[in-house]
Formats: C-alpha cells, structure tokens, sequence
C-alpha cells in the first residue's frame, strides 16, 4: 500500500458542556449548525476540498450520534478503498487501555494508526469551528518554510485576545512564544486549533510528553510549549477568512446571525465549496399563502404558515399560522403551534412548542430550549421567569 | 419479507411533454421541486422492499441514469441485487414492443430470486402501497392484477387511455385499447402484479407467435385462461398527459393537504441528494403559496409557483404561476407568469413573458 503524504487527525471527542443542553445526548461537534449541517461538516469538507482522503475522528463523549452520522464517510467522498474514515475511540490493548487524557494524549493512543499509513504530515484539526479552509495551502506554506510544524492563526479584536491562546511572532511569522489566555497579550494572532506536524517530530514529542507525569497531554499547554522551548521551527500560518468558534451557546446563535447578514459573513451556498452534509431526504419547504419569511434560511422539509423574520429554521421544522418567529435558530424537526412567539431564542432539535406560547426575555437575553422539550403556555412563562 | 422483483417499463412512453420530453425520456421529467417523475414508483417500490430493480429503458436515457446513479438513494446500491438498466440490444431496429425488450433480457428474470413481479410505468405520481396490493393478489389468487383508478382529470379528445370493464366481483371482463376517457371511466394504470414464472411462461410463448404487447398480448388475450383481477386504486393521482395538465399537476402540489398526503403521512419519496445549502429568503423576498428547495436564493416576489434546487430570484423579479427547474435565474425586474422553465434558464433584466391561456415553456439552458 503506497504510505500517504498526510492524514488528518479531528478531534470529536469533547462534551462542549458549554452549549448546555444541546451536549446532553450528543458531542458537540455532532450539533446541528446552520439548517441542515452538523458542526463537524466544516472540518470534513474542508478535509474533501483539500484532498485529503484518510480522516481518523477522535472520539470519547456520547459518540453514537456521531458514529450513525459519519457512518462509512459517503458524503464527504472518504468512503475509500486506501484510507477514508476511521473512528478513533479510545481502546484496549495488550496492557490495558484508558481513557483519552488530552488531545495530544488521543493522537499519541492512536500512533499505529498513523504510523500504518507513514504519512510525512499530520493535520491535527477539532470538529468545533466553523470555517472553510484550503488546509493544502497551509501545507505548501509549512513545506517552503521547513517548519517542523506550523500552527493556523487568525487576527481577533484586541479586547477579545485575552480569551484565546495567542501566538507571539516575529517579523516572518516565525512563532517565539505561546501564551494560553493571557492578561496582558502582546499580540493579536489566537490559535485556530489546526496545526501540520511532521509526523516524525511530533511522534518524539507526543512519547516524550507521555512519559511526564507532570502534562496534561494537550497540544497548546504542553507540546506547542515543549517544541519552542527546544527551538523547534514553529510557524504561524494567517487565516484572514471567517472563522467561528462555536462553543458557547452565544457564539452559537452569534454565528447563525453572521449566516443572515446581506451580503453574509459566511456563504454556505458556495459552488466550489459546498459543505457536505449526511442529508437525510425532505421534501421541498411550502411557504402557505399567509406566510412571510424575511432575511432568513429555510431548510427542506419547512412547513411555513407564519411569520418569520432574520431567523435560521433547520429541516423538517413547521411553524403554524398567527406564528412569529424573530432573530431564532429553530434546530431540525420542531413543531411550532399556531399564534406563538419566539425572540432570540435557540430551541433543540425534536421540540414542540404548543399554540399560543411565548419565548421571548424580557431583558432582550437569549434564550436556549433544549432537545426534544414540550411547551406549553404555563412552561413559557416558567421559562422567563 | 417478501421476495418482490421490480420492473419500470419505460418502452410504452411517449415524448408528450413536447419541449420537456424532447430530449429526456418521460419518467425523468423534473416534478415538485426538486424529484423526477420516476422518484415516485421508486419509492413506491422502496416500501414494498423491492430488493432488485430494473428499468426497460426506449431513448433519452443519459438524464435519467445520471439521476439514478447506482441506486444508493433508493437503497439499491447492493452486491447482488440492486439497480439494472437494461436498454434495447437492437440499437438500429425499431422496437417491437415491450415484450420484445423483456425477452431479451429475460436472464434477468430468470436470475431473479424474487417469485412475485411489480411492473409498472416511470411516470405515475402517486403513492401504491404495493403491500397491499400483493396482499389481494395473493388473497385473490390471480394469476395477474391490474390495477385501475377512475379517471378524474380533464376530458381529452386524444385516445391516450387504455380502460377496463370489471366483472362484478372485481375480475377484469375487457381491456379497450386507446380510448379518450370520460369522469369515471377505469383507466387502466399500466401497472401490474404477476408471479414471475408466469411472466416468463407467458413472454417466451408470445415471442413464439410475434406477440410484442403486453397488454394486449399478455392480459388482454389471456382474459379467459387465466383469473385477471383488477384493483381499484382510489388514491390521489394526476393524469398527465399534456403540458397543461403537467402544470395544473404541479400547482396541485401547493396545496397543504396534498403535500402532507403525499411527503408527511405515509413512506417518504426519495430523489438524487444534492449538497444544496438551505434556501436564503432576503429581506426584500415576498414568497407565499410556493414550494421553494434548496439552493434557492430568493429575492424577488414568488406566488403559487414551485421553484427547484438553485434557482435564483433576483430583486424586483415576479414569478406568479410558473415552475423554474433547477438552476434557472431570473434576474432583476423580469417578470414571468405561467411559464415552465426547463433547467438552467435565465430570464435576463426587466423581460416580462406572461403566457395567457397555456403555459409556455422555455427550453433548457436558454437565455431570453
């Protein structure tokens, strides 16, 4: 079998306790984005249009939605006869087996994955952004510049810099310093969690690191930090696209109204990068007669009979006559009655919200209803108070 | 489970949807927004767990195989079963008649582990439970069923139809070839329930007396030999048969009631995915009685209309009482009402085209 010249390691396996609800039955990057996509779609289709064919998915958290989901890897062209998809639960072995205990601990688990393809790079990526990326170009990148691996950043706002792991560069973007949230942060360039290693570099790290008992096994804090301390050739690699972390549930429904602004911050419906997605099958959306639908996505399998307005409705949802729905995201296959009223809200995949409730804080704050919830009238109320 | 061959005859079609069955062959005519007419006995055909498919392709054919794939969509995509298109092996001849194309491949019967055989035409948009329909088969041990339904479309003068006459007990008395049917005349739906060793038996001894029809010569003359039952199929189903009733077809597809008939209460229908991004409704959008897939970007004003995956409305752009198949664009201020547009067709700035009593179609890939 002829070895490969890179594959790509995602990391799947982190609960996203902060969006809440959403992760009760799922991992996060098996959370539905954007209508019809699951946040791990990105990453995958960022994989397919970088040509990259061999995908190992870390996973450890309520991995079964994701497991059905990603199933032989069909949809994003990685149902190969050499490589394709393979996931990466953690394992026994010989000498037992344990838990992942970090993300570099989870690559390091599976290093006979890796080695079986003798790949020269390695793509570390997460299954929790959203972004459309040319990984290829990072490559060519890290290749002319000999790095022994090289990191993608992107500019934040400066007030901002302080909530990302930043990258301190020299005048040619060589990386001198990590600092992991910093108070004072020199510079504005926070990690994008995608980084090419070669492969033989990184295998001595990622041994090295498991035999101190001191690390917390993760790329940023312990073998970024490792690497320049040995003056290893860090390279910083400029993004200058949009990029999202999803993570929170404001950054969640942050990154839905970025979908809506005209012209939009992130087009989904690009036709030399279409984002693939496991589609289930749905008939076309039916926008009734009364219906009024207003700067907003709309997904097949809608069925329209109210108002909505700067709002992102995701498959199979129908929204009843007298219905008002504003500034939402509306996940797959929720039912909304008649003469209900939704502001600002993210309500959870499989919901039913009965005629003639009312989500909306009166504080103008958003509001998250979770996975497959009733409510009725009396609950909404419950719910804003 | 049952053991259920499925055949698509498509050798009996005939180009009737002028510019839209110029060059593709009836059963992949685009309908309802983002299917092809086949879709619907695929799917009728998915509920029944029809493990083996074949469809008996006459002409213009491309479309349809690059609709149908390797069948993964209908769950045909299997090592042994699955998907077959079997085509004329007489390129240069003219056709005999379906039973022709039958018996030249009847290996492909033969094969078949399946007993019990499905055939029925590409066109047809409706939902069969075939279950039952096997189930009174076999309950009234018929040798052939042949399922009817009462006409209920528009009056034709063209004798398009083929009726049956029924025995009060549900047998089939007569078959009238070519007749143009009244409200309630039992049109024949060209659909049929046959144990496959008969359909073999009775193909290889036609072919012998040059017996090409299987209507005529299968059911029609075998009405006294064996026990032709008819079944009365009562669900919904438009006749199609012209450009006009295409489109009063497609508009009756706007109503609620049918689209739940039709997608939400029984078996879904299955078509070629695309990876369409969901459709983008601008602010300056005005839609309202219309079915809109994805890939749309609508900025103009739709009514009652059905717009297929990637059409763009532009700002200002009316579209009232048409169908825009996939990847058309209207641009900015044109106008259109009751216009079929065939695939990607762009009605440039400011055009107005209103067809008044029938509609007009545009032809794929034009540019007005």
């Amino acid at each position: 079998m002829p070895s490969k010249k890179w594959v790509a390691m995602l990391l799947a396996g982190g609960q996203g306790s902060r969006l809440g609800e959403l992760t009760n039955d799922l991992a996060k990057p098996a959370v539905p984005f954007g209508g019809k996509y699951r946040i791990i779609d990105f990453t995958l289709s960022n994989c397919t249009h970088s040509g990259i064919d061999t995908v190992g998915i870390l996973t450890q958290y309520r991995p079964h939605i994701l497991n059905s989901y990603i199933g032989n890897g069909r949809p994003w062209d990685l149902d190969r006869n050499n490589g394709g998809v393979s996931m990466l639960p953690p394992y026994q072995g010989k000498d037992g087996g344990e838990w992942y205990k970090g993300t570099a601990n989870a690559v390091y688990q599976n290093f006979h994955y890796i080695d079986h393809y003798d790949p020269e790079y390695v793509l570390v990526i997460s299954g929790d952004h959203i972004y459309k990326m040319d990984y290829n170009k990072m490559l060519e990148d890290h290749i002319v510049k000999g790095a022994h691996a090289t990191i993608a950043v992107i500019e934040v706002p400066w007030e901002e810099a302080n909530r990302f792991g930043i990258m301190n560069t020299n005048e040619t973007d060589r990386i001198i310093e990590f600092d992991e949230k910093p108070k004072h942060p020199k510079n504005n360039l926070a990690s994008m969690g995608v980084y090419i290693f070669n492969w033989k570099h990184l295998k001595k790290y990622l041994t090295e690191d498991e035999q101190d008992n001191g690390s917390t096994n993760d790329f940023g804090k312990d073998i970024i930090p490792k690497m320049l301390n040995d003056k290893s050739n860090l390279q910083a690699y400029r993004f200058k696209d949009y990029w999202k972390d999803v993570g929170t549930i404001e950054s969640l429904w942050e990154a839905h109204m970025d979908l809506l602004k005209e012209p939009s911050d992130f087009e989904l419906g690009e036709p030399s990068w279409q984002i693939y997605a496991g589609n289930a099958n749905h008939p076309p959306q039916y926008i009734s007669e009364d219906a009024d639908v207003t700067q907003s996505l709309v997904n097949e399998g809608c069925l329209v009979f109210g108002k909505i307005d700067h709002s992102v409705l995701s498959y199979n949802v129908q929204v009843g006559s007298g219905s008002f729905v504003k500034d939402s995201v509306i996940m797959p296959n929720v039912k909304i009655g008649k003469n209900v009223i939704i502001e600002k809200a993210i309500i959870g995949s499989g919901t039913i919200i009965e005629d003639g409730a009312v989500i909306s804080d009166s504080k103008q704050a958003l509001t998250l209803i979770g996975e497959n919830q009733r409510i009725s009238t009396e609950s909404a109320l419950l719910q804003a108070l | 489970m049952r053991n259920v061959l499925g055949v698509i005859n498509l050798v009996n079609e005939r180009p009737i949807l002028k510019e839209l069955t110029h060059h593709r062959c009836l059963a992949s005519v685009p309908f309802g927004g983002r299917y092809r007419m086949i879709d619907f006995t695929m799917s009728n055909f998915m509920n029944v767990s029809v493990s083996k498919v074949a469809i008996f392709t006459k002409d213009k054919y491309r479309s349809l195989m690059d609709h149908l794939g390797s069948g993964k969509e209908w769950d045909l995509d299997h090592r042994s079963q699955g998907l077959f298109i079997l085509p004329s092996i007489h390129p240069d001849e003219k056709i005999k008649g379906d039973l022709q194309q039958f018996y030249d491949h009847l290996e492909f019967f033969q094969r078949a582990t399946a007993d019990t055989v499905i055939i029925a035409p590409g066109h047809h948009i409706c939902k069969i439970d075939f279950n039952h329909v096997i189930k009174e088969h076999e309950r009234n041990e018929a040798d052939i069923t042949v399922l009817y339904k009462d006409y209920d479309g528009i009056s034709v003068k063209r004798p398009l139809y083929h009726q049956c006459s029924l025995e009060t007990n549900g047998e089939v008395r007569d078959i009238n070839l070519y007749t143009s049917p009244k409200k309630g005349d039992h049109i024949c739906l060209e659909t049929y329930v046959i144990k496959k060793q008969l359909l073999i038996d009775l193909i290889k001894n036609c072919i012998e007396y040059d017996e090409y029809d299987f209507l005529k010569d299968i059911v029609k003359a075998n009405l006294i030999n064996l026990k032709v039952q008819g079944y009365h199929f009562t669900g919904y189903m438009p006749f199609i048969h012209s450009l006009e009733t295409y489109h009063a077809s497609s508009m009756e597809f706007l109503n609620p009631e049918i689209i739940r008939n039709y997608f939400y209460d029984s078996w879904e229908v299955f078509t070629k995915i695309k990876h369409e991004a969901p459709a983008v409704f601008a602010n300056s959008s005005s839609v309202s009685n219309s079915l809109i897939a994805n890939g749309c970007i609508i900025e103009g004003i739709v009514e009652n209309s059905i717009i297929f995956r990637g059409v763009k409305v532009r700002k200002g752009a009316v579209v009232k009482n048409s169908i825009i198949m996939q990847k058309g664009e209207i641009e900015e201020g044109a106008q259109i009402e009751n216009v079929i547009t065939d695939k990607q067709v762009i009605i440039t700035r400011d055009q107005i085209i209103k067809a008044r009593k029938k509609p007009m179609v545009i032809k794929k890939e034009e540019v007005i």
